[in-house]
């Protein structure tokens, strides 16, 4: 153990030195033979996005980026009971929480998409006629159909419970909570001709979603922001701060930045927009 | 790419999977052969609870192991949450009480004059153990091959305790869960094709083995 803390001590020294040469020399930045724990959201994992960026990451640091992909609730958990060294999420309430509670550290929104509702084709409960947003979730509400929720804690969960508050609640019947992953919920959806709360990136990126369609989409609320956090290391003993630190500095960087924003998975689209560059938007969003 | 993912995948399930089954029966047989040998109160209530065990949840040990190798559990000094250790550690308790009884009940069913004419021809009791083992070889065999099968088959606690981390931890059951998680539903039935290979395969060599002995 105090191997450990010494050794976590040194390579704080080696982050803060480099970062000295690199802002004097442009050097390379790298700590080579090391890893990094990530505990992090479904989507970007199962739309392919993490197998790039850790791919590019290790080329270009010296750090292997392993990753347990889970909800964005779970990863939170993992990351407080030190399980990870850093997270990348989507339910800015419950990072917030994890941010006052003193378990993160440094907090960067690095990308976005949009949450969007999905329906049948022949959209029965008329959502596409919605006025906002309310409109919409009542719409669903009222007219009977099924909706399913992910009903797991994430951070796609989070907001569709926040939806259905503008809505008043609820509907008390045809409401179908799977506790499975998007890809098994969009599925469910489709066998059932019901509707649900997908993000853009896991629609668009994600094999054989057939007989769904958007129906309501790109309004202003249902942005959805992912953010990457540092498990703060005064708090966690284990947690590996240089290497994260590194993480978040790679991923906010042009460089990074670039390898979200060509990401198409198997999809033709760009599923991720880079944020990091917006000034001002780590306190906006 | 994928072959190579793949292919490291069996390897994982192969000796994560491998390695449980081997310290589960190092730890089942000798238990079950003094079970089978020994009378003593409270024998019911003891394989009673051996075989209420065999159903425990996949997911409950995984829960109750990541409390303890969890790096804020008593254990988390050791680092060993989302390695393959951890996965040998819960796949050896899952598969222990099954082990446990199934050899029990192979070492219970020899005729117990196999015993008594060993002792009584003035071998040690380890010796007389022994004999019962060799007469019981092809039902523990079956418990072996059945243990193994429990384990290699099992999604909870490999994707609790091994995290499913690519070309560490990933073996052939958490590729499926996370195919399917992806939508990618051919893909997850592919490769319970190849893990159902890979163990006919196993099942085929034991036999083989078997049946070569015997002649």
């Amino acid at each position: 153990m105090i191997n450990n803390k010494k050794f976590g001590r040194w390579l704080l020294a080696l982050a803060f030195s480099v970062l000295g040469i690199s802002v004097i020399g442009n050097s390379e930045y790298r700590i080579p033979n090391s890893e990094l724990m990530l505990a992090t959201t479904t989507s970007v994992d199962a739309t392919g996005l993490l197998d790039v960026i850790a791919d590019e990451f290790l080329k270009d640091t010296g750090v292997r980026l392993k990753w347990v992909a889970v909800g964005t609730g779970q990863a939170l958990k993992l990351a407080r009971d030190g399980n990870a060294d850093v997270v990348i999420v989507h339910a800015k309430k419950l990072e917030e929480q994890f941010l006052a509670d003193g378990y993160g550290v440094n907090r960067r929104v690095i990308a976005r998409n949009y949450f969007m509702l999905v329906g049948p084709e022949s959209d029965p409960a008329g959502v596409a006629k919605a006025k906002d947003l309310r409109d919409a979730m009542q719409r669903i509400k009222n007219s009977g159909s099924a909706f399913v929720s992910r009903g797991d804690n994430s951070g796609t969960h989070i907001r569709e419970l926040e939806l259905w508050e503008l809505a008043g609640g609820k509907p008390e019947k045809n409401y179908l909570e799977i506790g499975q992953g998007m890809a098994q919920t969009l599925r469910v959806a489709m066998e059932k001709q019901g509707y649900t709360l997908t993000d853009s990136a896991s629609f668009y990126g994600l094999e054989g979603i057939k007989g769904l369609k958007p129906v309501f989409a790109k309004a202003p609320e249902l942005e959805n922001i992912y953010a990457v956090i540092a498990v703060n290391p005064f708090k966690s003993k284990s947690a590996k701060y240089a290497e994260a630190m590194l993480f978040i500095a790679w991923l906010t960087s042009p460089r990074g930045q670039k390898v979200i924003g060509d990401f198409k998975g198997k999809g033709a689209t760009r599923l991720f927009e880079p944020m990091a560059d917006k000034p001002g938007i780590d306190l906006s969003k | 790419m994928i072959f190579l993912e793949l292919a490291k995948a069996i390897w994982v399930s192969m000796k994560v999977s491998g390695v449980a089954t081997l310290l589960a029966s190092i730890m089942a047989v000798p238990l079950a052969l003094l079970l089978a040998g020994t009378e003593f109160r409270g024998k019911r209530i003891v394989l009673l609870i051996n075989q209420t065990l065999m159903a425990a949840p996949t997911v409950v040990i995984g829960l109750l192991l990541y409390f303890i190798l969890s790096g804020s559990g008593p254990l988390g000094g050791l680092g060993l949450l989302y390695t393959q250790t951890a996965m040998i550690i819960g796949q050896t308790i899952l598969i222990l009480p099954l082990l446990i009884g199934f050899s029990y009940s192979a070492l219970k069913h020899v005729d117990q004059k196999a015993r008594m004419t060993a002792l009584t021809l003035g071998a040690s009791p380890s010796q007389a153990g022994w004999i019962v083992i060799k007469e019981a070889k092809f039902p523990l065999l079956f418990a072996l091959l059945a243990g193994f099968a429990r384990a290699v088959s099992e999604v909870g606690i490999s994707m609790m305790l091994g995290g499913n981390i690519r070309g560490e931890t990933r073996n052939i059951t958490t590729f499926i869960a996370l195919e399917s998680s992806k939508g990618e539903f051919m893909n997850g039935v592919l490769l319970g094709i190849v893990l159902l290979c890979v163990t006919l395969g196993i099942n085929l060599a034991v036999n083989l083995g078997l049946k070569t002995k015997e002649s």
